[in-house]
């Protein structure tokens, strides 16, 4: 049924939206199950390594969450997923960076894949933004120091008053809701840019044409 | 996407394409970070340095304690003058000639120290203390000359405080009511009743620990444990966790600014490394766009590695 465009759903927003996304990201775009021969460095790996460390993290943190602030200071099994979630945001941000690297050693935004670049790039100063909550929210003695440390630059800002990094209610509400919300949708996007567009060739490579054209697959 | 087969090969895009399974590296991906991730929470843990509370911090220090609730009520201390978004002051006010966004956003987060901090704790302790009540009262009815002068003679009278069972005394003086206020207030503190005084606010639920926070900020415990865990500004502290546990160490550029001139040298600091992060942050997005920035990568060939295979094979077939 894709593609076909009928009298009936012609002037139809949803109609132009399912054709936009077919025409924009066809399944074998969006699930592809061949990539370009060059498509074969361990520098491919960082940015799936950074995905399923987010997962660790959303899934770590969801837990925390739902048992509340003083479950993981007050219980070994509370202490050992905020170990969890500790750790798993290491591991987010190593590979992040990594694949940061990676992707600027390679000039990744070529060929029209700027815009995935910008969003990855916003993706990583907002996860910052996130981890920076999160810190903030561990309610020990290096929370208490990083808010001390963090409010005069802060509020050299103007936004003090209305980021006040000293609330933890503020501070644990943004990072356990509104932040991860920001970055699982950055990141999807990202990933649906890199999809849309397909993994960028070597620098230097160009496009040619296949030794036949005879068969479809 | 058109592909083509030729000899057993397939092409797309004229590109020769190999099998490649995204959800197989996915699964792998999530079950080889989670074996990393268990076995580092289980062998190492997480940091969890317990907090200062004000009762830990007038059980351990009562002297400074009492030194900074006389600053505070003299309005002397830090907070006593820091400025928006706290009060009025100008003293940590950041400004790089007329930009001065602080002084823009104006006061949103009230503070008023010598009431938040003293006098309205005391007030609350002196509901059935008709001798407190007496002393709040001669203190109040007092000129802020008078208070100064109190303020003045006991500061300096602290500096060769003795303590003896928790409790701070000092040489005689003239100190009028301020003496036997404070050292009510060290009571109430070393019994935690302040930690939950500072916090109330008419609201039985609380989670905003702005003034408690502020009050242990203006008193020299707190940063004297933190330098122990290099935790201050100097010692990268906004990169650093407790311990020997990784911090924020993603923040590491942000946080070098700090330690070099002219960042370190300025008494807007904190605004410039801002502004400076928001330039690079910026920068980094638009390197596409910047010709130089986005050049770099050609004239460094670490891409020749990345896709070592490639330019191997592009080699070979080109002889």
């Amino acid at each position: 049924m894709s593609g076909n465009i009928t009298d009936e759903s012609t002037g139809s927003w949803t109609a132009a939206a399912r054709r936009q996304i077919e025409r924009r990201l066809p399944w074998e775009n969006l699930l592809p199950d061949r990539q370009p021969f060059y498509v074969g460095s361990w520098v491919y790996v960082f940015g799936v390594v950074t995905i399923a460390a987010l997962a660790w993290v959303v899934l770590s943190g969801v837990v925390l969450a739902a048992f509340g602030p003083q479950w993981w200071h007050l219980s070994n099994a509370g202490r050992f997923f905020n170990s969890m979630h500790f750790w798993s945001v290491q591991v987010f941000f190593v590979f992040m960076v990594l694949h940061l690297w990676g992707q600027y050693f390679m000039a990744s935004w070529r060929e029209g894949r700027a815009p995935t670049w910008m969003i990855g790039v916003v993706t990583f100063a907002i996860s910052i933004v996130a981890a920076f909550t999160g810190y903030l929210s561990q309610q020990n003695f290096a929370a208490q120091y990083i808010a001390i440390n963090a409010k005069d630059a802060v509020n050299s800002t103007g936004v003090g008053g209305f980021f006040n990094v000293l609330n933890f209610g503020q501070m644990y509400g943004l990072h356990v809701m509104l932040f991860p919300i920001v970055v699982i949708l950055l990141v999807f996007l990202h990933i649906v840019q890199v999809r849309m567009r397909g993994v960028v060739p070597p620098i230097g490579h160009e496009q040619k044409p296949a030794v036949t054209l005879n068969l479809r697959k | 996407m058109i592909s083509q087969r030729s000899a057993g090969q397939t092409f797309e895009q004229g590109v020769r394409t190999v099998r490649y399974d995204l959800l197989k590296e996915l699964a792998i991906a999530m079950a080889v970070s989670l074996v990393v991730i268990l076995g580092l929470a289980f062998f190492l843990s997480s940091p969890d340095v317990p907090s200062v509370t004000i009762q830990s911090w007038a059980q351990a220090d009562p002297v400074d304690f009492t030194t900074t609730a006389n600053d505070e009520l003299a309005g002397s201390s830090v907070t006593a003058s820091y400025g928006p978004p706290y009060n009025q002051g100008t003293g940590s006010v950041q400004s790089i000639g007329p930009f001065s966004p602080q002084a823009w956003a104006g006061v949103h987060v009230n503070v008023d120290q010598p009431t938040d901090f003293v006098i309205n704790p005391l007030k609350q302790a002196a509901s059935n203390d008709a001798q407190l009540s007496g002393e709040i009262s001669t203190y109040q009815g007092a000129s802020a000359d008078q208070q100064g002068k109190w303020h003045d003679a006991y500061a300096t009278a602290l500096k060769d405080a003795k303590v003896t069972d928790g409790k701070v005394t000092v040489a005689d003086g003239d100190y009028g009511p301020v003496p036997a206020m404070l050292g009510r207030l060290v009571l109430l503190a070393q019994t935690g009743a302040l930690d939950g005084l500072l916090l109330s606010s008419n609201h039985f639920y609380q989670t905003d620990y702005t003034k408690p926070l502020l009050f242990i900020n203006d008193g020299g415990y707190i940063s004297g444990l933190a330098d122990g865990q290099h935790l201050t500004g100097n010692q990268w502290g906004m990169m650093n966790e407790t311990g020997l546990y990784p911090g924020q160490t993603w923040l590491w550029l942000y946080t070098l600014w700090y330690q070099i001139p002219p960042f370190n040298q300025v008494s807007y600091t904190d605004l410039l490394v801002v502004l400076m992060m928001v330039l690079l942050t910026t920068l980094l997005m638009l390197v596409p766009l910047i010709p130089g920035l986005r050049d770099i990568p050609r004239w460094i060939p670490i891409y020749r590695l990345i896709w070592r295979r490639y330019y191997a094979q592009t080699k070979a077939t080109t002889r």
